[in-house]
This record gives C-alpha cells, structure tokens and sequence, in this order.
C-alpha cells in the first residue's frame, strides 16, 4: 500500500509522544500515513515552519494559536488547534538557595499542596522571584502566574529560558525557580542543582499542555487527510493511557532519534514516579501526565479564552475580543466530525465552565455517557467564557 | 539623512557570522554587532539597542528573542516587532531561507528589505552547503559499512574482496535494493550472531 506522507514538528519532550508512538507502533500506517517525525529547538521554529508550510502539522503550546489569533507574531497564515495532546506533565524546579531557605522554613517538599508550597515561597523569597518558563505563551507561564498571584506574590519576574538550558540557567543564578515539561525538570534534579516543588497539576488538575496544530487552508481544504491524522494520533493517546504502555513509551521515546535521554529519565513523567531532590527521594503523583482518558483530547473553546484573557491583559488587549478570536482556532468541529465516527465520546457543548470539576464526573454525551476528568484549580478559581462558543 | 541602522547577528558559529557580515557590508552602511553566546543576550539588546536582530530560525535562543520582542514596556523597548506585518511573503522567504529576523517597531518596509534580501540569500547559501556536507558524511559513512560488509563476506566464505562486492552486488540486485542496504543488514546479522 503506498502511504501519504505527512511532516510533524516536534520539540523533544515526553508530550510529545502521541506523535512518536504513532509512527512507531503503526497508528499512523494503519490511516494509510507516514510521518516524517522533524526534531525542533525552539518553539518560534515550530511555529513559522507551519505557517510556512515546511512542516504539515505540529505538536505545540497549547496556548501559541491564541497568541496567533491576537497578533502576537509573524505574518504567517493561520492555524489551528485541532485536538489536545496531552495535559499536565510539567513541574516546578526551585534553585539549590531557595530549596535551602524552604527547608530552613520548614517546607517539606510533598510535591502535592500547592497552597502550602506558596505559602513556603512567600515566606522564603528575599526580593524578585525570578521564574523560567519555556515559552512566553505556554501553559507554564498560565501555571505560574495564577499560583503565585494567589499565593499573594506579586513581585515576580517571568522569563523564557529554552527547556535544555534551565538546569544552567538555575545553577547560573539567571532564575530562582523554572516550571518546564517533564524530563527537564527531572534533568535538574539528577545534575544535582534543583527540587522539585510541585507537579503543574497541583495547580490546576487538567491543564492542557500541547496540542495538534495544522494550518487552517490545510485542515479545511483536505478534510480526508486532517481526519487520517487525527484518528492516528488519537489512538496513540488512547494506546498511551493505558497503564502498561507507559514503560514501553518511556523506551521508545528516550531513543537517539527522539529525546536521547537515559530511558529512566523520561519514565519518571510518565509513570508520575518523581525523584523530587538530589538526595534521593521520591514523589508518586497519579495522573501526572494524561493523553486520552476523561475527554483530555476535546479541545474546550472555553480553555482558548481562559488563555486569551490572560495574554489579552498583558498586552493591553479587550479581553472580549481577544476571547472570541482565540476560541475560534480551537476545532471542536473538526473534532467531531473526524473522531466522533472513531468512537471517541463528545461533549454536549464545546465550552464549559473551566475549574468546575473537583472530582470525575459522568456527563451524557452524543452516545450514552462519558466521564470527564477533574480539572479544579487549587484555589477553586472557575473560568466561564463571557459567550457560549 | 536616516541614520546608519545597528544590525546585531546571533551567530555561534564565527565563519557562518562573518559571511553574513560580509553579505551585509556588501548591501549598505550598516552597524554590525555580532553575538555568539546566548549566555546575558537580553542585557546585550539593551545595551546595543539594535534596529534589526537576524538569528538562525532553529536557535534555542530564539524563544528568548520573542520574549523580548514582546514583553518590554513602551521605553524600553529594544527590539518590538516582527519583520513588517504588512509583508507576508518577505517572511516567509526568510523562514525558508532558515533565518529570522526582529525588527525595531516603526521601522520602514523599504530600509528592512535590503538588510533581509541580503542575510536571506546568505543562508541559502549555507543551506546549500549544509546539505552538501550531509551527503557526502552519509557517502562517507555509507563506504565504510560495505567495507566491512565485504570483510565479513571474505572471512566466512574465504573469498578475496572482490568477490565479496560481486556477492554484495548481486544480491541487491537480485532484491531490487542498494548496496549500502545489504551490507547494512549483514552487518547488523553478523553482529547478533557472535
């Protein structure tokens, strides 16, 4: 059978294993696909390659879209956001200095209590908490600036550092504290130079982390092809929420191709089995990173305002506006007509109130029931879209 | 007059930024600062306050880049935009060209174009050569697997060399596949079996 096939972007990170995971273990050929898997360095390479039309789909920030939408880069055709790739998976490293002064304040390091850990930070800080993040527009940066707004920090600094250079950064003295994908975070603690705080779902239970980006001529103007890809990938993400696949994907994607990483290291994300200190201890966070299960994949228009509102803000820009143009580069529409016929479960509405679910709750969808997975903030913040889609 | 615009290149590379030099000196009267390390970049815009920044397009610095582009406040402001909205296929023949440029806020299309014209075909040119040097590592790497294909050939079946490529030859033929193909699987079957 002869294959199409496609070109992905990916930058080397445990989220991004849907993409490698469906090359390698047939999801793609089974559509009649064959990927070109191109490793990526920064963020803004992904980015214009697309618009460009070098790479046909990406594995992105799920928040690069809306900064799009908002004008907030090049002059490049538009994208999309078709479905998500993952939720959670980061983590927040804190400097050899700042570990000491929360030790020295009793902080115990649970890597579970966002409240306390914030709290632990106050008290602790002396002058301007700096902070890496990856990407100015990236769930990180969401992350940081609502824990420690709430944690009533206010003179903070957040800056981007490239993942594979935060451990330098930190042990540098650049920043104090840096919350990036997993495995860079556990890189720091094995270089012996960093903690690790919390898990970015001790912020926020769900927070959607990397998306499936394609141009928007493309997505629409070859409907046949974006639906191939889409299944394959989605399948992967159901193959990998399944307990046992995660050793196995740990292997597959610590390859010299792929992240070139001991295989130990990426297993630690996956298996949500932390080393949370140099000394050796360890930290076990169920659902650490999520791929499918509890609609993870639906991509809610409600979390494409959540991050508009925020960007808009920084960028003295109507929130209301910058919420009606981010959501309509989430596809839900895409998404049903494309995995609804493979069996994925849809959602009656395509926004909803974000933060709203302190437990799994089982909605009816389309077909019979489904179950949605917990996505609570830690302050118990909710997010309502002022319009419905 | 307009003033002379400061050009800064973030460049690891010293032969690679100065053949960008070069191809600017060669389109007009520029400022040219050349960088190598992304170690303190933010502080090096600040003080150099360059009118144009031009970067590799696959740099990790260049999410950095895009932080400063967008975050600083109004008087502050070192780099603020992306090359000119208005010109879409100018970025675009750049990001295929593998360079990216940023571009101080406010700055005219017309003195922008020269400096991304130049810097534009300056990379094609590395481009070019990159690839060349590609094929001829993968041509390199590729003789010396049949080298020891053939050696492995020669000492189980007590055949001289070119017997073993014949043998080699023959069977990739025979498969309708290269020659590199087979002495890669060989190599790889020889190696599990001792």
């Amino acid at each position: 059978m002869n294959l199409t096939r496609l070109r992905l972007g990916y930058v080397p990170l445990i989220d991004a294993a849907p993409l490698i995971v469906a090359h390698e273990l047939g999801f793609a050929a089974e559509e009649g696909l064959a990927f070109d898997l191109v490793r990526l360095t920064a963020w803004a390479q992904s980015r214009d390659m697309l618009g460009a039309g070098m790479i046909d789909a990406a594995h992105m920030l799920v928040p690069m879209p809306v900064a799009q939408a908002l004008g907030l880069g090049p002059a490049l055709p538009e994208f999309d956001l078709l479905m998500f790739l993952s939720q959670g998976g980061q983590a927040i490293a804190v400097g050899a200095d700042l570990t000491a002064r929360l030790r020295a304040a009793g902080h115990e390091f649970d890597f579970r209590d966002a409240r306390a850990a914030g709290l632990a930070i106050r008290r602790a800080a002396t002058g301007r908490l700096r902070v890496g993040v990856p990407f100015r527009f990236s769930t990180q940066h969401e992350l940081i600036a609502h824990w420690l707004g709430v944690s009533g920090i206010t003179d903070f600094e957040v800056t981007t550092v490239p993942p594979p250079m935060m451990a330098d950064a930190l042990e540098a003295g650049e920043v104090d504290a840096f919350c990036v994908g997993e495995p860079w975070a556990s890189f720091a603690v094995d270089r012996g130079i960093a903690a690790l705080l919390l898990p970015g779902t001790a912020i926020w239970a769900a927070p959607p982390e990397k998306g499936l980006m394609m141009r928007r001529d493309m997505a629409e103007g070859r409907p046949e092809l974006t639906g191939r890809l889409m299944r394959a990938i989605w399948r992967s993400c159901r193959w990998l929420d399944r307990p046992e696949s995660r050793g196995m994907a740990a292997e597959i994607l610590s390859r010299g191709d792929y992240l070139n990483l001991p295989p130990e290291l990426a297993e630690r994300g996956l298996t949500g089995r932390l080393l949370v200190t140099p000394a050796g201890e360890t930290r076990r966070t169920p659902r650490f990173i999520a791929f499918h299960d509890g609609a993870a994949t639906f991509p809610w228009k409600s979390l494409a305002a959540l991050f508009a509102a925020r960007i808009a803000r920084g960028h003295g820009q109507e929130p209301e506006q910058a919420m009606r143009r981010a959501m309509r580069h989430f596809r839900t529409d895409l998404y049903r007509q494309h995995l609804g016929p493979a069996g994925a479960a849809l959602p009656g509405a395509s926004a909803r109130i974000e933060g709203a679910l302190a437990e799994d709750r089982e909605v009816s969808a389309g077909k019979g029931q489904m179950i949605l997975r917990a996505d609570a903030f830690f302050d118990g913040r909710i997010f309502e879209p002022p319009f419905p889609d | 007059m307009d003033k002379r615009l400061a050009i800064m290149i973030i460049e690891a590379d010293e032969t690679r930024a100065a053949t960008i030099v070069d191809g600017l000196r060669e389109a007009g009267d520029f400022e040219i600062h050349t960088v190598s390390d992304s170690a303190g970049l933010a502080r090096r815009i600040a003080e150099t306050r360059p009118d144009v920044v031009l970067i590799d397009l696959a740099d990790p610095s260049r999410d950095i880049l895009e932080e400063l582009a967008l975050a600083s406040g109004p008087t502050e402001r070192p780099v603020a935009m992306f090359v000119d909205r208005s010109d879409a296929p100018l970025t675009r023949a750049a990001i295929e060209a593998g360079v990216s440029a940023y571009v101080v806020d406010g700055l005219r299309g017309d003195r922008i174009k020269p400096i991304l014209d130049a810097a534009i075909a300056r990379f094609h040119m590395f481009q070019r050569m990159r690839a060349e040097l590609a094929a001829t590592r993968a041509a390199l790497e590729e003789r010396k697997i049949i080298d020891r294909a053939k050696a492995i050939l020669m000492k189980a079946r007590g055949i001289d060399e070119e017997a073993a490529y014949a043998l080699l030859r023959k069977t990739a033929m025979d498969q309708g596949k290269r020659v590199a193909e087979i002495a890669q699987q060989l190599v790889m079957a020889a190696g599990l079996l001792t």
